[in-house]
């Protein structure tokens, strides 16, 4: 920032360059050295994707990046992304055997980044090729992680697949949703690009589900549906006054940043209130400090503990200024047309029981950002079986409805992972081999 | 005086430390700089006749690890490449500079006799501690029959040897080429001419890489490369096998020894003269690091020294000659078993695949009721081979612990089960010696 106090469109676009500096050769190289190549290593188990990760950082080691990225790849087609956005200090790298003797596990993530770079940057062509083609059409509805990995594994198998997105650009919250520093010089459409690269997939934009598609269409015109639709409702605080300008969702107000040209154009508040605990609060709030709020609150309604940010996000945020408040539930917005301020209630347990305490707190403010969860929009998907307020599929990842199948957010096991969204579509496009040609789904 | 002053086939150095002849000691202004630096003496660049040699641009190949570390490089240098006289007022110089500072002078020349002689006695004059004999070069020299070409056979050992000795009276060193069968036949032959130190070992044949855009080895010299000395820190194993074998044979075990190969530590060097090393000749560490890497191998030394309690290098010179036997001189009844530090091991599984691919099977991998992954050694299968303990990247998490079998020492020639065993003695006695009838 600067010194003169007033944030300048250098100091912005500054606050939004790389989260974490991507490796030079000499960094990877040294990094590898670290790996111990284990046996039936810890850390493949700790992947929801499965990458042999001993195998492709000995091939940075022995200087065959391509093929280290192959390995990647062929497990998880969106590696780029989730080597960026993967808490993988909670997956692989909470495995890592080097916790044990060196205190810091290997640098997984920022390897598996230097791999796929190198392959994405050196403008080869697509390093997979597909198996004769199989007569079979697939629809994937959602050209988010789900559903493109999805797309690409069912192109891989030799099927043709078409996708619907809602957006007029693929990626879904890769390119809408993840924090701007976690996915700088537009990775999220470089990578869909490279994905495509395989052929066999279109996609059509600006079709949402429910308007102008339908799913009964869908069914009736291909071999096998897969919903990647991810949850297109935000969860809302429930308090009157909800509707006060300067109230906005935490997820629209990172679209908008992802989306703009120009971050300077945005407005961001001078005392910015965020409420929620996850990824998505986290990350709300940063970037509004980063875009020149004076002061952001990231207001949690239960202990630290219990927020599903990681302990690393939490302290990032820390890092960046933003006041982490515990216990406190919000239960009143009030202004004139434009908030002014929030008023919580303070929280505690009891009998193991979140109770207000009665003792109240408010806080000024001119922005609210809400990230308290999103939901599934079950109105848009017919007869088609929804648990706990997701889609319920079997292990084949099939809904009640056999040619349809489900992954990613919007399933009962999705967890707001990229990561397992890119499992999910591609067990997803395996499984289909049941509904296509009568086969039975073997594990991948 | 220090604890690492030391004498060398009669020469007197403040310590064993010594750079070999190439290009560290090429010339005056490096050998000052090695001086200054501490190393107790040089063996000065090889010597040749007029005109010099002229060497190729392009002159290194590398041999790294993974990590970028130098395992080893070779080279296709040839001698000096600057007149014989301009080294030799350099060296006369340096000796009245530096009188506490050990030069000797290493030469090669033509085979034929007055030529060999009338260059040592030159070299003599110019005061030198004593003279080095290059029969090891094993490029480009060797094609103009020097070099290795005259270290590869023993009347040529011996000949140059005994022309040398027949008209100077300093020590002559004998260096050998390791490119060679049995290095026992080159060392005797160096002593029947009357040397009175051997150098080993000089550099081994080599071709360090293939570049493979080029399709030709490295270096490469205009898209060709040829076969060069190889040297460094993986020579080391190669260069230890050969002093011990000097050191520990009847013939040749009071010659003196000048190490070399691959010596990059204080340890290195300390191995070398508990094979009964006088003094260390170091070349590609000192390329690598530069010539300050000699204050740790002398603090190192020293150190080595107090903590073992020997007043001088001469306390523990040789005292690992004894123990250095051939096969068949060793315990077959020994047993030693590998053990796993539960609280070191890091759970890689590294032990475990090396031992189930390629060794005995003889460790288990479990799941345990943490999470974790439980490695055991299976006694009854470890054959005691040690390739764990190599493999695991924690060090000293396993350890090799020998078995008190009760059994009496027996060798191979001994062993029953010999088909050639001279001694045969009753059934029942062997079979309690082998402690076969045990279980
Ligand atoms: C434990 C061990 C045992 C070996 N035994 C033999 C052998 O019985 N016969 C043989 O021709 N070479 C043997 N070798 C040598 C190898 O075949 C090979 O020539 C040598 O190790 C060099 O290759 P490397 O650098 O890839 O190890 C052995 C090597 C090792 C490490
Ligand atoms: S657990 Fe760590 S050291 Fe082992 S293979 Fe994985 S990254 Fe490498
Ligand atoms: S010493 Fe050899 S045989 Fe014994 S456990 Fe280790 S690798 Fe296996
Ligand atoms: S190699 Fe060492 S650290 Fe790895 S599992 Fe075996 S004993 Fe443990």
């Amino acid at each position: 920032m600067s010194t003169t106090g007033k944030v300048t469109i250098d100091d912005i676009n500054a606050g939004f360059g790389d989260l974490h500096k991507p490796y030079n050769k000499s960094q990877a190289l040294l990094e590898a050295s670290r790996c111990t190549y284990c046996f039936d290593a810890p850390c493949i188990k700790a992947c929801p994707t499965g990458i042999d990760i001993p195998t492709f950082i000995h091939q940075i080691r022995t200087q065959n990046v391509k093929g280290a990225a192959k390995t990647i790849l062929s497990e998880n087609i969106m590696g780029g992304t989730c080597a960026r956005a993967c808490p993988t200090e909670v997956l692989c790298e909470r495995a890592c055997v080097r916790h044990h003797d060196q205190g810091k596990p290997v640098e997984i993530g920022l390897l598996q980044r230097y791999a796929v770079d190198h392959l994405l940057d050196s403008s080869e062509e697509h390093p997979f090729v597909r198996a004769t083609e199989t007569g079979k059409n697939i629809a994937v509805v959602g050209a988010g992680p789900a559903g493109l990995s999805c797309a690409h594994r069912a192109a891989l198998l030799g099927h043709k697949v078409t996708v619907f997105e809602a957006k007029p650009k693929p990626g879904g919250l890769n390119e809408y949703g993840l924090a701007a520093y976690k996915m700088v010089d537009d990775f999220a459409q470089k990578e869909v690009d490279f994905l495509l690269g395989i052929g066999g997939i279109e996609i059509i934009y600006e079709q949402y589900l429910g308007q102008n598609l339908s799913l009964d269409t869908l069914r009736s015109k291909y071999d096998a549906v897969f919903l990647g639709i991810g949850l297109g409702l935000c969860n809302q605080l429930g308090l009157e006054s909800e509707n006060l300008s300067g109230v906005y969702d935490a997820i629209d107000f990172i679209e908008q940043l992802r989306q703009t040209n120009d971050k300077s154009t945005l407005s961001v508040g001078q005392n910015v209130v965020v409420i929620g605990g996850g990824n998505t609060a986290i990350d709300a709030a940063i970037q509004a400090k980063r875009l020149g709020a004076k002061n952001v609150t990231l207001a949690y309604r239960r202990g630290e503990e219990n927020m599903t940010a990681t302990d690393w996000e939490i302290d990032l945020a820390r890092k960046n200024g933003v006041d982490v408040r515990l216990w406190l539930s919000p239960i009143e917005l009030s202004g004139d047309a434009h908030v002014s301020t929030i008023t919580f209630e303070q929280t505690t347990i009891e009998a193991g029981r979140l109770k207000g305490t009665g003792e109240h707190e408010k806080i000024e403010t001119d922005m609210v950002l809400k990230a308290v969860g999103q939901k599934l929009n079950a109105s848009v998907l017919s007869d088609i079986v929804i648990e706990r307020g997701k889609i319920k599929i079997n292990d084949k990842y099939q809904t009640s409805i056999p040619s349809v199948y489900a992954g990613g957010d919007c399933i009962d096991t999705g967890e707001d992972l990229t990561v397992q969204s890119v499992e999910d579509g591609k067990r997803a496009a395996h499984a289909m081999g049941h509904t296509l040609f009568g086969i039975d789904f073997k594990e991948v | 005086m220090s604890k690492l002053a030391c004498n060398i086939a009669g020469i007197d150095s403040i310590n064993p430390f010594w750079l070999a002849s190439a290009p560290p000691t090429d010339k005056y202004i490096n050998v000052v700089r090695a001086f200054e630096a501490g190393w107790g003496g040089v063996v000065w660049k090889t010597l040749g006749i007029d005109p010099p040699v002229i060497n190729m641009s392009s002159r290194y190949g590398v041999h790294h690890d993974r990590s970028r570390n130098v395992i080893g490089i070779n080279n296709i240098e040839l001698i000096t490449d600057r007149p014989l006289e301009t080294n030799l007022r350099e060296i006369e110089q340096i000796r009245k500079e530096w009188p506490d500072r050990v030069i000797i002078g290493s030469m090669m020349a033509p085979l034929d006799e007055k030529t060999w002689k009338e260059l040592a006695i030159k070299i003599a004059n110019s005061g030198v501690h004593g003279i080095e004999l290059n029969l090891g070069c094993p490029h480009g020299m060797c094609e103009r029959g020097m070099g290795s070409a005259i270290g590869q056979v023993p009347e040529l050992v011996e000949q140059t040897t005994r022309w040398v000795k027949e008209v100077v009276d300093i020590p002559v060193f004998t260096k050998l080429t390791p490119n060679i069968t049995d290095i026992l036949v080159a060392a005797e032959a160096a002593k029947r001419g009357g040397a009175d130190a051997v150098s080993l070992i000089n550099t081994v044949n080599s071709i360090a890489t293939v570049d493979l855009d080029l399709m030709a080895p490295t270096p490469t010299v205009d898209g060709k490369g040829t076969h060069g000395g190889y040297c460094g820190a993986a020579v080391k194993p190669i260069a230890l096998h050969m002093v011990g074998e000097i050191a520990r044979n009847p013939d040749t075990h009071n010659l003196q020894i000048s190490a070399i190969g691959g010596i990059e530590t204080w340890r290195d060097a300390a191995e070398f003269i508990a094979l009964g090393a006088s003094g260390v000749q170091v070349c590609t560490a000192a390329m690598l690091y530069g010539f300050r890497i000699v204050d740790d191998m002398i603090a190192g030394l020293e150190n080595f020294l107090d903590e073992k309690g020997y007043a001088s290098l001469a306390a523990f010179q040789g005292k690992a000659i004894p123990n250095v036997v051939n096969w068949n001189e060793l315990n077959i009844n020994f047993d030693t078993k590998a053990f796993i530090n539960k609280d070191s091991c890091i759970e890689c599984g590294r032990c475990h695949i090396a031992c189930e691919d390629t060794s005995h099977q003889a460790i288990t991998m479990q799941e345990n009721a943490s999470g974790g992954r439980d490695f055991v050694v299976v006694d009854d299968e470890c054959v005691g081979c040690n390739l764990c303990k190599h493999v695991c990247p924690v060090p000293e998490c396993i350890e090799m612990r020998p078995v008190d079998n009760g059994l009496p020492v027996l060798t191979w020639p001994e062993h029953p089960k010999n088909p050639l065993r001279v001694d045969i003695v009753s059934t029942e006695n062997t079979l309690a010696e082998t402690g076969e009838n045990h279980e």
